[in-house]
């Protein structure tokens, strides 16, 4: 009997409880409503901090648009178009042949924008007093050519190299750009002892606390406590550092374009809202952190 | 109307029968229950299978048994990932193993009433540690401190990911070694005083003997945490696959199999070549940690046989 009570009294308790607590936002959005949408957005890990301030700003103009973003990487999120768990994918370099046939055996048909452009910075501990280096000196560090920075003009301290993980499309364009000097010839790979770290704030934090790294990180994710070396194309060229200037003159050797891919040519709710990023509107958002638009 | 129910003979007989049908039917539940491990356990590996084993018809043994993992332009070398899984696992054992066996003997044999209702708990506590906020603690702390320390290029190394590690199997021992070694019989314990031993001969040569299959037990379930676990391992190892050639590699990066399947596994498409190579290093692990269980057991097996005759 005494047992019987002491459910009763949980229920009521229960019930009490879940009484208190107030009806959920999606209640209050008024029925009937035919454009409600959700999109699914996914990919680079350079483009997240991009995609959720344009996705913040846009759902704030259409507020029955949802749109969820996640990271872990450009082929991450090639592969979540592929397997068709996302309607968007974010990527850092351009989608690979290999991709492409995969798709369309899965019956998936990428189709590309180019969202904006990224520099990509080659940044130092604030106590190497190494300033700038060739391209060639870039891609000879990270082959393995060089394991003393001595070597380089610069003190007696091992190179210690750190890159992002092979899913990282800024892991690709680097090695293709800068390792192999945009060569498609060159097979050279990236020292077996590279650290591969998961992700930009790894880099940033090894870079920051130790005085052998050398790193690489899209501009945007750079911070104040980490040194950015100015690159020369030739050892001839003038020394270049990154910004959105020498992105946009194209004097900066190592900037990339940024892509989206949909699942065929966007349609409905997903068009409009890449018509709305390539706007001035969605333009501005780039240029404020730390990217570069592609429309002047 | 409120007379109690007298059961005559017919209804007490049908009752006998009503409750050896539910005694049948708990026993079946019981024993269903029993079996579904081994069931799961068939149906993980089948499962681990039916996704791996294509990569060894895809992929020339040669390449998978070469020195170079590189997925992205097709190199599935998985030598340098069994590698670093094995000496980040030693490296931990050896950390973990001194540690959580002296910590249970002291907390067993040595530690006062009152010690011993404080250390048990904040061991337990440091078992919930998420690995996760470990993994972090060693990038912000561990990491710097070893480079300067050991006056090493990066403290990003296969010692700090062991060092991490063990601090994830020390509670694992000390509980399961520390109620084996409770569980001696008194007796014994009051025996080897009497005969005149030491309180530390009393420990080495009475009580931890006597405890020793718990104690093995205790050592290797904490080996096989260390092995799977990944959080912490893919944050501090460096994650580059350097091949193992000596000792000295404990100081250098290293890249583990289940750091490179949580780093992979999202980017693959289902069904590509890197998806089944993945799927092989998953069942790679499986039977390392399974060998591990064996070997195990059947340690605790030959001493359980060894301690029965000598008391017979």
């Amino acid at each position: 009997m005494l047992k019987t009570r002491h459910w009763i009294i949980l229920i009521l308790v229960g019930l009490l409880i879940t009484a208190c607590v107030p009806s959920s936002p999606s209640a209050d959005t008024p029925v009937g409503d035919t454009a409600n949408a959700q999109i699914e957005v996914k990919g680079s890990d350079t483009m997240v901090n991009l995609a959720l301030a344009w996705a913040e700003a846009y759902q704030k103009e259409n507020g029955n648009i949802s749109i969820s973003i996640t990271g872990g990487g450009s082929g991450t999120g090639i592969a979540a178009l592929l397997n068709n768990t996302v309607d968007i994918a974010n990527a850092s370099r351009r989608i690979k042949q290999e991709e492409i046939d995969q798709a369309l055996s899965l019956g998936i048909e990428p189709y590309e924008l180019i969202v904006a452009s990224d520099a990509i910075a080659v940044i130092v501990n604030t106590s190497n007093p190494i300033n700038h280096l060739t391209l060639q000196q870039v891609s000879d560090i990270y082959q393995g050519k060089y394991s003393n920075w001595q070597e380089l003009g610069g003190e007696d301290r091992p190179i210690v190299r750190v890159s992002r993980e092979t899913n990282s499309g800024t892991h690709v364009y680097f090695l293709e750009t800068v390792l192999r000097l945009s060569n498609p010839e060159n097979k050279s790979f990236f020292d077996p002892t590279t650290l591969l770290l998961p992700s930009s704030e790894g880099i940033i934090a090894e870079v920051r606390d130790n005085p052998n790294a050398i790193g690489y990180d899209g501009l945007g994710y750079v911070t104040p406590e980490v040194k950015v070396l100015g690159i020369k194309t030739n050892p001839e060229s003038p020394i270049v550092f990154p910004s959105i200037d020498s992105v946009t003159q194209g004097t900066y050797a190592i900037a990339r374009d940024l892509y989206v891919y949909t699942n065929g040519e966007p349609q409905d709710a997903i068009k409009a809202y890449l018509a709305w990023i390539l706007s001035p509107a969605g333009q501005s958002i780039i240029t404020d952190l730390g990217f570069v638009a592609i429309t002047p | 109307m409120d007379t109690p129910f007298i059961p005559g003979p017919q209804q007490r007989k049908a009752q006998a029968i009503f409750s050896q049908a539910i005694e049948i039917l708990i026993t079946a539940v019981v024993k269903a229950m029993g079996y579904s491990a081994i069931v799961f356990v068939i149906m993980i590996f089948y499962f681990l299978m039916s996704e791996g084993i294509a990569a060894v018809g895809e992929v020339p043994l040669s390449v998978l048994f070469s020195a170079r993992w590189y997925p992205i332009e097709g190199y599935y070398g998985i030598l340098p990932l069994i590698g670093g899984s094995l000496l980040v696992t030693v490296g931990a054992t050896l950390f973990a193993v001194p540690i959580g066996l002296a910590t249970a003997i002291y907390i067993s044999e040595i530690a006062p009433r009152w010690m011993r209702e404080v250390l048990k708990p904040i061991i337990e506590i440091l078992a919930g540690l998420p690995s996760v906020v470990l993994g972090f603690i060693g990038i912000i702390a561990l990491a710097p401190q070893l480079r300067v320390l050991l006056d090493l290029p990066t403290g990003l190394t296969a010692l700090a990911g062991s060092i991490l590690l063990g601090l994830i199997a020390i509670p694992t021992i000390v509980s399961v070694a520390e109620d084996a070694l409770d569980s001696v019989p008194r007796s014994y314990r009051d025996a080897a005083l009497a005969i005149g031993a030491t309180r530390w001969q009393t420990i080495m040569r009475v009580t931890l003997p006597a405890a020793r299959s718990g104690v093995l037990t205790g050592v290797m379930l904490g080996v096989g945490r260390a092995i799977g676990e990944t959080m912490t391992v893919m944050m501090v190892t460096g994650n580059a696959p350097v091949m193992v050639r000596s000792l000295s590699a404990i100081l250098m990066p290293t890249r583990t199999m289940t750091a490179t399947i949580a780093a992979e596994m999202g980017e693959v498409a289902k069904g590509s070549v890197h998806y089944h190579v993945l799927f092989l290093i998953g069942v790679i692990l499986f039977l390392i940690s399974l060998i591990v269980n064996i070997i195990a057991s059947a340690m605790v097996f030959r001493v359980k046989k060894r301690a029965e005759r000598i008391l017979s």
